[in-house]
């Protein structure tokens, strides 16, 4: 097969891995949000922490598969906790109280992994059955990123399938569109806002672990996540399932190829991108309504 | 809030309550005016001379904050900008303070603008978001092109500034005295300035915004233009704190666009109280004094400073100026009593 061909295939995949790992973070802020008005700026620290805790259960027990569950579920018990004790005294106040508490928590996350883990580059090798490469259509692929699409596709159809099929997932939906009635229903609002933030959180957390063997833990990449995740709820809409996805999609892409293609000026594609979107279309690729 | 009457406003003797003001004012700038030459350390002639530099760039970002009603999480982009601008202009041209700070502002100003023209294209959260993805954006930048900034290592080597005429003999800045007094200087130019703003017509259309934006519509003003135009003042006013403050420590780095640093005028503007002139300087003077003292102990500031920010947002939203509002009305209510 052509070189360049395979090249940009290859590519694509990578795009495509990448992608999905931002899906994770970008439909869980979409989802807090969503449902509790609140723009988690916390969201790049739960990653973080994900990835850190996650590269330390596998430093403790050897068995990526074990971090693979473990860092999220914890990472998702801390989030029902700050739920509880910081957020939920702001929901009668306004937008910015929220999102300068999560910014805080963001502050003391960022320094708090220096603390643990130290200022050092670190990196997580994959697990051992997913080492090596494969070769699809006549160019080679490194099998655990393969896993990484597998995977992430998986997630989001789990996650699609509980949102519209199950009645959890009505009751979220019913939720973000208006909270007052579900509640008015008979149904413990509090506890799903809980339930919401921390499968979000968790959410987030899985892509740090899933994310870990393939690009390398550092302080900072909390933040880094953290803007690439605001770019794509911008560009797809927050709130909608399928923005996330597909602003994802987008935007992993146009990374990907801009570090490949022109990578002086891989960081202002994505700007471009997203300016595009502001200018054209203000509220979103995805979003319904207006601004 | 800004628009409701004041309690005293409704008393009589308001006129002399305005002029006891003026002669605070006059009192605490004449202090500060002798402040370094009542025999004081030096240390505490720095730590002002940061309070009057972290003080401007608060008070800038208080203007769409406090007054406009617009929280952006990327001011720090404007800061870093200014310090850049200052900086490359004094190491590669002339450390003449009158080129040097005009081309903070412009560069500040403008990248202000071209951020304002995207960002205010949506608003709320949204807009919130696309000052924070800005600024790290332009932090990114200042790393990469390292032939313009000096990369991660930052720019160093920035002169302090010099005045066109007489030079270094007039005025030596490289004194702490002096530069102490130029900023103060500065500062003051900038309160009275931003107070020009708010007071007059147009920013009484800004508060008009922060309290209802689409009565404002309705009206007949256009928004959008206002909001852009306290975006931009604020920017380049960002941009004269950056350029101080790049005289002040004769370097600017990464750190200077960095989030956390928006994060920490934010803390400032916060503590001190948005939505007053006089609050986020306070605030700013808070931080820098427990910044001092908490450094001096441990290493782990940035966790202290993000639990500080996290009770001011829990407790006391309005901050030291809410405080002490409430404590005046304790005070009051009592006196009238008795």
């Amino acid at each position: 097969m052509n070189e360049a061909v395979s090249f940009y295939i290859v590519q694509l995949l990578n795009g495509l891995a990448y992608s999905l790992l931002l899906f994770l973070l970008a439909a869980g802020l979409s989802l807090i949000f969503g449902m509790l008005d609140v723009v988690n700026l916390a969201h790049g620290s739960f990653y973080m922490l994900g990835a850190y805790l996650g590269y330390s259960i596998l430093g403790w027990t050897g068995n990526f598969w074990v971090a693979l569950i473990l860092a999220p579920l914890l990472v998702g018990v801390l989030g029902m906790l700050l739920e509880g004790t910081f957020l939920r005294p702001l929901y009668k106040r306004g937008h910015l109280d929220q999102v300068l508490l999560t910014f805080g928590l963001a502050y003391i996350f960022m320094d708090l992994a220096k603390w643990i883990w130290g200022a050092e580059v670190r990196s997580v090798s994959p697990p051992p059955s997913l080492e090596g490469s494969l070769e699809i259509l006549g160019s080679v692929f490194p099998k655990y990123r393969l896993f990484i699409i597998i995977f992430g596709l998986l997630v989001a159809f789990i996650l699609w399938l509980i949102l519209e099929k199950t009645r959890l997932g009505a009751i979220v939906r019913a939720g973000v569109s208006d909270k007052e009635m579900v509640s008015g229903l008979g149904i413990n609002i509090n506890l799903v806002f809980r339930l919401v933030f921390a499968s979000g959180v968790a959410l987030a957390a899985l892509s740090g672990v899933v994310a870990a063997p393939v690009l390398s833990l550092y302080p900072g990449m909390d933040f880094d996540t953290l803007i690439l995740t605001l770019i794509i709820v911008v560009v797809g809409g927050l709130g909608t399932l399928g923005g996330s996805f597909f602003g994802s999609i987008l935007i992993g892409e146009a990374d990907v190829f801009g570090k490949v293609l022109l990578p002086d000026y891989a960081l202002f594609i994505i700007f471009g991108v997203m300016a595009a979107v502001l200018v054209f279309r203000p509220s979103g690729l995805f979003r319904k309504g207006g601004a | 809030m800004q628009n409701v009457v004041p309690f005293q406003e409704l008393q009589p003797g308001k006129r002399a309550n305005e002029w006891k003001k003026y002669y605070l004012a006059a009192l605490v700038i004449g202090l500060l005016l002798l402040f370094p030459f009542m025999n004081t350390s030096s240390y505490l002639i720095n730590l002002l001379t940061e309070v009057f530099i972290f003080g401007i760039f608060a008070m800038s970002l208080d203007l769409i904050l406090g007054f406009t009603g617009m929280a952006s999480l990327g001011h720090a982009a404007f800061f870093g900008l200014g310090a850049y601008a200052a900086g490359i202009v004094a190491v590669r041209y002339s450390p003449d303070l009158f080129i040097t700070l005009p081309a903070a502002v412009l560069v500040a100003a403008l990248a202000a603008l071209l951020v304002g023209l995207l960002a205010l294209r949506t608003s709320g959260v949204y807009f919130l978001m696309l000052t924070l993805a800005f600024s790290q954006m332009f932090y990114a930048a200042t790393f990469k092109w390292t032939w313009l900034t000096g990369g991660s290592d930052g720019l160093s080597g920035i002169p302090r500034p010099v005045l066109p005429f007489g030079g270094d003999s007039l005025i030596n800045f490289f004194d702490s005295t002096n530069f102490y007094l130029l900023t103060l200087a500065v500062f003051l130019a900038s309160y009275f300035l931003l107070w020009r703003i708010i007071h007059s017509p147009f920013g009484q259309v800004l508060i008009g915004i922060r309290e209802n934006e689409k009565r404002m519509l309705a009206i007949g003003y256009e928004t959008r233009k206002f909001k852009l135009a306290s975006f931009v003042i604020a920017g380049a006013f960002g941009g004269v704190a950056g350029a101080l403050n790049a005289f002040y420590i004769g370097y600017a780095s990464p750190q200077d666009l960095f989030w956390a640093m928006s994060g920490q005028v934010l803390v400032m503007v916060i503590m001190g109280g948005a939505g007053t002139l006089i609050g986020p300087v306070l605030g700013a003077g808070l931080f820098l004094m427990l910044q001092n003292v908490v450094s001096s102990y441990t290493e782990r500031w940035p966790i202290i400073m993000g639990a500080i920010f996290i009770t001011f947002v829990l407790a006391a939203p309005k901050g030291m100026v809410g405080i002490y509002g409430k404590v005046a009305e304790k005070v009051r209510c009592r006196l009238w009593k008795h």
